[in-house]
């Protein structure tokens, strides 16, 4: 507000206006701090404001970049409503004024014939309009740069504490006299403990290099409770030696103080991406267990290896994609309709499965091995046939997608968050059901000791097709799950099935705690060795480590119990 | 002699091996005597796939002695036929020489892609066919002799065994994926162009490598015999009927699973040197565990136990492969899928099963 203005104005009214704008926009520079536009004196002065605001727009018509950028600044000072529109068009390229005796501002949205436009002062729709007959308002990339700070100032007042947040780290970006200025005036003001360290970091930015060694130190102290890395960049210059090894800062407590800060946020930034890893790790672990848990069943009731396994949760992702195909507005909702049908489509593959071929080859574990190997080919080839070889996406729901941004660099992303949820549900409805219920008991008692039970009257051939039912079933919901992680394709079930096998090996056969135990370790082993080995070697040297666990434990991480067990 | 000594109570094996001689001597007149515009004229392409059948015979072998003699259903077999193939390959690829599109005397193309400034040390000596060949031998079976010692000593068995070996070839195709590894990574190893100075390409060549694999065959079958009605065969028998009773009679089990599984992984080895030079290619792809369980679906579909009846096996089923991929690519998978099922439901015994049942009921 002190500079001068040279803004250019015809006529004698207008020149009324600039000095109403001028007493306002003043007024209002210093009520920053005042909330609210309440009393009516004040309701007059926003009429007011409101008719500047529409000159102030006006002049972007004309005038050089200087003069926009001033005309911007006032704008900002307004904290009027539509000025966010008006930025933001203007930002975008789409603040246009129309080339007839009006002249009003629009914004306008691209449209196949031209543009749709709405008046920025009304809020207004017009309508499409002629390319022809409206002109683009230009700027350039310092005007750019500037709009988006005012852009951030004005979000500054908003009152979701994430959008203030992300104004400061915008501001942030573009520090120079007026930003600070603004910062520090907003800084007594803010509430929000987060915003609170965002604004006193990008000050800090600043009094870094300030001369007073106390606001130094505070700026130092005020970096160390963050987490970005350009701070911790700037505080490492700090520290820089010259060639010859001495510090380039002369002051010892200032050298002292960002050592000190910078062991205090790389320990910080270390701990919170070991917590990333760890949820990486139990979200791959989950997945894991969700595709194995199924086989842990068929594998120790019957002691069948079921390698068609994968191609079962493979049609339970495309389940999911034909109930979203047969609901298409209702994608939101067409999970909760997936789960069930998928665990029905697969289960009574399950049971077809169980009951045409396995039974025959009862006793023969190593025959059932190739057979069900051929049903997965069938499976495949069945799929590819139906819905072409090509992947499909599954939409995700709303409420899956997005994540949840914990800090710069913890974030959790939502599905993946579900993911873990929904194993820990799956995992505990079948203990219940394995522990509660009479079918449970059966299981139980079958593969315990199969000709036992049997004598004590346990139709053990009903036990076995329901046993792979549900493995079966849950199968197809574990692939309901992972439609929503990868594409799915035919494919899909040979990835996971080594995996599931490993997991159900690892742990100990017909163990459901063997399993969630295993596959959720063997999913931390993987994500924790990725940044030392990458990728494909971690799996290798889990694979390898499994490989070697079996010659020590034979039968798994927790072997099962009983005479059955002797084979 | 010693020859029509194994061959006593072997009417199959009798019958095999007479088909094979006459293999050996008929394809090569048919292909380099008979003129080319004779109907009779086998073109060089056939010949080639013939013995492309004849190294994967020889495979189909070696899965034979260790799953139908010593009941061992391996998942990992591929891993073997691809060691001894990988072996063959730098081999042939050395010989390429200054001849890559890089042009680079001692450097394969891929490394000097990937920007490697001198051969890595596993590389050393392949320049040398003897020592590839003692390579084809030697890491399929040190790699079977150190997971067949670590597996049968701790008494792995059944279908935990064939999971670990079917661990173990994925691990390998994860490997060998890997261009850091050295090995051509994704791309493999290709792009030959002769063998101890002779040109690959050449009719005359691929002829007399078909006669070298048709005659490896006929040396595995007959070593393959000598193993299984040796004494060693037959305890080889019992245990896989009745372990622990073998074991309480006082036999080393595991010594003889482990030498049962070496000589067998050593055959595979062999098999994959004679497989690569006439596909002309190896990639990691041959480490896939579909590819070992397509191995085991040979035997099966022949019929095990009997060793021919695995040489049948994958005769006509990679004829099928080849049928069906060309005509009917979309069918192959359903008639394979369709294949595992009705052989392991219907034909314990494979094929050859059903010619012995019928000679039975005569």
């Amino acid at each position: 507000m002190k500079k001068k203005r040279s803004v250019r104005i015809s006529c004698l009214l207008a020149k009324l206006f600039s000095l109403v704008i001028f007493i306002s926009s003043a007024s209002f520079a210093d009520s920053q701090i005042s909330q609210e536009i309440k009393t009516g004196s004040e309701a007059i002065a926003h009429e007011e404001v409101a008719s500047t605001f529409e000159n102030l727009v006006n002049q972007f018509k004309e005038g050089d970049f200087n003069q926009k950028m001033e005309v911007i600044n006032q704008i900002t000072l307004l904290k009027d409503k539509r000025a966010r529109l008006v930025f933001q068009s203007l930002l975008n390229d789409r603040l246009f004024y129309s080339k007839d005796v009006s002249q009003r501002v629009y914004s306008g949205e691209t449209t196949p014939n031209g543009y749709r436009m709405i008046d920025v002062t009304t809020g207004q729709v017009i309508g499409e309009v002629n390319q022809d007959s409206v002109t683009k308002i230009k700027i350039n990339n310092r005007l750019r740069k500037m709009l988006r700070t005012s852009l951030a100032q004005l979000d500054m007042t908003v009152k979701d504490p994430d959008i203030r947040l992300k104004a400061v780290k915008s501001i942030g970006n573009d520090l120079n006299e007026d930003t600070v200025k603004f910062l520090r005036t907003v800084l007594p003001l803010e509430t929000d403990n987060e915003v609170r360290t965002a604004i006193k970091a990008s000050l800090a930015m600043v009094d870094l290099h300030a001369d007073d060694l106390k606001v130094r130190l505070d700026a130092i102290k005020s970096l160390s409770v963050t987490m970005d890395s350009e701070y911790n960049t700037e505080l490492k210059k700090l520290v820089d030696k010259d060639s010859a090894g001495n510090y380039l800062e002369q002051d010892q407590r200032i050298i002292e103080a960002a050592t000190n800060a910078i062991k205090k946020i790389e320990s910080r930034v270390s701990f919170y991406e070991h917590l990333q890893t760890l949820f990486f790790g139990l979200s791959l672990g989950s997945v894991l267990v969700l595709a194995a848990i199924g086989l842990a069943i068929t594998f120790g009731v019957m002691g069948v290896i079921n390698m068609a396994h994968g191609e079962l949760i493979m049609l339970g992702a495309y389940t999911t994609y034909v109930v979203q195909l047969l609901m298409p507005n209702h994608i939101d909702i067409s999970l909760f309709i997936a789960i069930p049908a998928a665990f029905a489509v697969s289960g009574l593959f399950g049971i077809l499965i169980e009951r045409g071929v396995i039974r025959f080859l009862y006793g023969r574990p190593l025959e059932t091995l190739l057979a069900t190997f051929g049903i997965s080919l069938v499976l495949q080839q069945l799929v590819r046939t139906v819905f072409s070889p090509l992947n499909r996406s599954v939409t995700t729901p709303s409420w899956m997608s997005g994540s949840l941004e914990i800090n710069s660099v913890l974030t959790l992303t939502l599905n993946r968050l579900y993911i873990v949820g929904f194993t820990l549900l799956v995992f505990l409805i079948l203990l219940a059901v394995l522990k509660k219920t009479r079918l449970g008991l059966e299981v139980r008692a079958v593969s315990q000791n199969r000709a036992m039970a049997k004598a004590m009257g346990i139709k053990t051939e009903w036990v076995d097709a329901m046993t792979f039912g549900l493995g079966s079933g849950i199968a197809g919901v574990a692939g309901v799950a992972l439609s929503q992680l990868t594409n799915v394709g035919p494919n899909l079930g040979q990835t996971y099935i080594i995996d599931s096998f490993m997991v159900v090996v690892f742990g100990g056969v017909g163990n459901l705690w063997g399993a969630m135990i295993s596959g959720l370790s063997l999913g931390l082993a993987n994500k924790f060795l990725e940044p030392y080995a990458g990728a494909v070697l971690a799996k290798i040297l889990v694979l390898i480590f499994i490989i070697l666990f079996i010659q020590k434990r034979p039968r798994g991480l927790f072997p099962q119990k009983g005479r059955a067990a002797e084979g | 002699m010693f020859i029509t000594k194994i061959l006593r109570d072997d009417l199959g094996g009798k019958i095999f091996l007479s088909l094979l001689a006459a293999v050996i001597v008929l394809v090569p007149l048919f292909n380099l005597l008979v003129p080319a515009s004779s109907l009779f004229h086998l073109p060089t392409y056939t010949v080639t796939l013939f013995g492309k059948y004849l190294s994967y015979a020889l495979l189909a072998l070696a899965v034979d002695l260790v799953w139908g003699y010593c009941g061992i259903l391996t998942l990992g077999h591929g891993a073997f036929f691809a060691l001894g193939g990988y072996a063959m390959s730098m081999y042939l690829m050395r010989q390429i020489g200054g001849r890559g599109v890089y042009g680079n005397p001692v450097l394969p193309d891929f490394m000097v892609f990937l920007d490697w400034k001198e051969l890595p040390w596993y590389w050393h000596g392949f320049d040398e066919f003897w020592f590839a060949m003692i390579m084809v031998v030697l890491v399929p079976g040190l790699l079977a002799y150190i997971f067949g010692w670590l597996a049968f000593r701790s008494r792995v068995t059944g279908v935990y065994l064939s999971i670990i070996t079917q661990a173990m070839t994925y691990a390998l195709l994860l490997a060998f994926f890997r261009n850091e590894m050295g090995f051509g990574g994704n791309n493999g190893l290709t792009d030959f162009k002769d063998i101890l100075g002779f040109n690959l390409q050449s009719d005359s060549v691929r002829v007399i490598i078909f006669m070298i694999s048709a005659f490896a065959l006929a040396a595995g079958y007959l070593a393959c015999r000598f193993v299984v009605s040796s004494k060693l065969g037959r305890v080889v028998i019992a245990l896989r009927d009745t372990e622990s009773r073998t074991r309480f009679i006082g036999y080393k089990v595991e010594l003889f699973k482990l030498w049962i599984f070496v000589f067998s992984a050593v055959m595979a080895g062999i098999a994959g040197a004679l497989y690569v030079p006439q596909v002309g290619i190896i990639n990691p792809g041959e480490f896939s565990p579909l590819n070992s369980i397509e191995l085991v679906i040979w035997v099966a579909v022949g019929g095990r136990c009997t060793l021919y009846g695995a040489v049948v096996g994958a005769v006509l089923v990679n004829f099928g492969k080849s049928f069906f991929t060309a005509a009917l690519p979309e069918v192959w998978l359903f008639a394979l899928g369709a294949l595992f099922i009705l052989v392991t439901l219907f034909l314990p015994y494979g094929l050859v099963g059903l010619l012995r049942r019928k000679r039975r009921a005569v």
